[in-house]
């Protein structure tokens, strides 16, 4: 069976940035995506701070670096990973079908979106339920939507929104913000986004698409009913490393430990990007981690 | 095979008119649908390794009414036609396996 000399888990920018340094140094590099490269990123309208591009589409960013990765000559294997075994001084990938090997392993997997916890939410995703304004925004022209969260994903998405639908509720559970000021103040000078402060969604309402949504005003516990045609929930990532805990020491919260050296608890494996213990998770790091990780993979192979 | 692009007037003979028992997957996508854009790879990477399927993409911005005729409210859509007939269909990103597996049943 093929052995790789880097195989990378995820295709995110960390990942690709990975994949393209590999591959460039001639070596043998796959990047296994579970579902479609490009993270987290592919879902920016609008990427106005990686360093070089003025502005660029998170999806424009994406396909360039997919196209850049694979013209470099990075393979790529859509199959999702669901744990990892050292035998030998190989690792190898578990996957549903046969398992991938390799010398060495990136761990990219990223932060996936928090979902709210609430029931039927699965169901009504895609009815109504969205984790993606720039995605799903324009199908809500001129209708009512609603977006739960705090951050600056949160306040991006209702700027979106609000440029498209004719009324935009942005619900947040404490009174202060955690996105960007500037952010903040555009989304209150807007006139038809109204602000819920201290207020969650409790409950979707609707059969076959979302028809509104219970709200609870958390400062007297009273609830009420919305009626929205969309919700748009922005409320966080969280890491999926549970599959690797066997032989990579992840921090409290799922993160894989890790310095910005980007090495592991174990010899030959790499973690980079937002998968990592850091403090700043940013497209540019994304990529920054991608570039260390496989430069020290690359060590690590010149040296076994 | 290649991805083939289709438009409203070439949709009826493309794909409700492919020949008997071909399926033919559909993937309804918009060039400012991120994942859409990135769910390419993936289709074309099914397109080229099972063979006796036709896969064809509508632009849903270029052809809104084809779109709306089928139901398509959130993009990527992907749907399955055989003998001209709804087969079944998928809405967002799904994995790889799950396509194809809901191509060859």
């Amino acid at each position: 069976m093929q052995i790789w000399d880097i195989a990378i888990v995820g295709g995110g920018t960390a990942g690709m940035t990975a994949a393209i340094y590999g591959a460039r140094a001639g070596k043998k590099v796959v990047v296994m995506e579970e579902l479609i490269c490009g993270g987290q990123i592919v879902n920016a309208s609008e990427v106005e701070n990686y360093p070089g591009i003025k502005s660029i589409s998170g999806a424009e960013f994406a396909a360039s670096l997919y196209e850049q990765a694979a013209a470099a000559g990075a393979s790529f294997d859509f199959r999702s990973v669901s744990g990892i075994e050292e035998q030998d001084g190989v690792k190898k990938l578990l996957t549903d079908g046969e398992p991938v090997l390799a010398r060495t392993v990136i761990l990219a997997t990223g932060a996936r979106n928090r979902p709210l916890g609430l029931e039927r939410e699965e169901a009504l995703t895609g009815k109504g339920v969205s984790y993606c304004a720039t995605c799903d925004g324009a199908f809500y022209r001129g209708k009512v939507t609603a977006v739960q969260g705090g951050g600056n994903t949160a306040l991006d998405d209702a700027l979106v929104l609000s440029g498209l639908c004719q009324q935009v509720y942005l619900i947040h559970r404490r009174d202060e913000f955690r996105g960007e000021r500037s952010q903040l103040t555009q989304v209150e000078a807007r006139p038809n986004i109204t602000i819920l402060r201290s207020h969650t969604v409790s409950a979707l309402l609707g059969e076959e698409r979302l028809s509104g949504i219970r709200i609870r005003d958390l400062k007297d516990d009273t609830e009420r009913e919305l009626p929205v045609d969309g919700l748009f929930v922005a409320i966080g990532q969280m890491p999926q490393n549970e599959r690797f805990h066997n032989l990579i020491e992840l921090d409290r919260s799922g993160y894989i430990v890790a310095g910005e050296d980007c090495k592991t608890s174990c010899a030959g494996v790499f973690a980079a990007g937002d998968c990592r213990t850091k403090t700043v998770r940013q497209l540019s790091t994304a990529a920054g981690d991608g570039a260390v990780a496989a430069l020290a993979a690359l060590d690590f192979l010149s040296r076994s | 095979m290649s991805v083939q692009a289709v438009k409203t007037l070439t949709f009826r003979d493309e794909v409700l008119n492919a020949p008997k028992d071909m399926p033919v997957l559909v993937d309804f996508w918009a060039p400012w649908c991120g994942p859409c854009q990135m769910l390419s790879p993936v289709i074309e990477q099914i397109s080229d390794e099972l063979d006796g399927v036709k896969v064809c993409k509508v632009n849903v911005d270029e052809e809104p009414d084809l779109a709306a005729s089928y139901e398509v409210f959130s993009i990527p859509t992907l749907i399955l036609f055989r003998n001209g007939e709804i087969e079944n269909q998928m809405v967002g990103v799904r994995p790889k396996a799950a396509i194809i597996s809901m191509i060859t049943g």
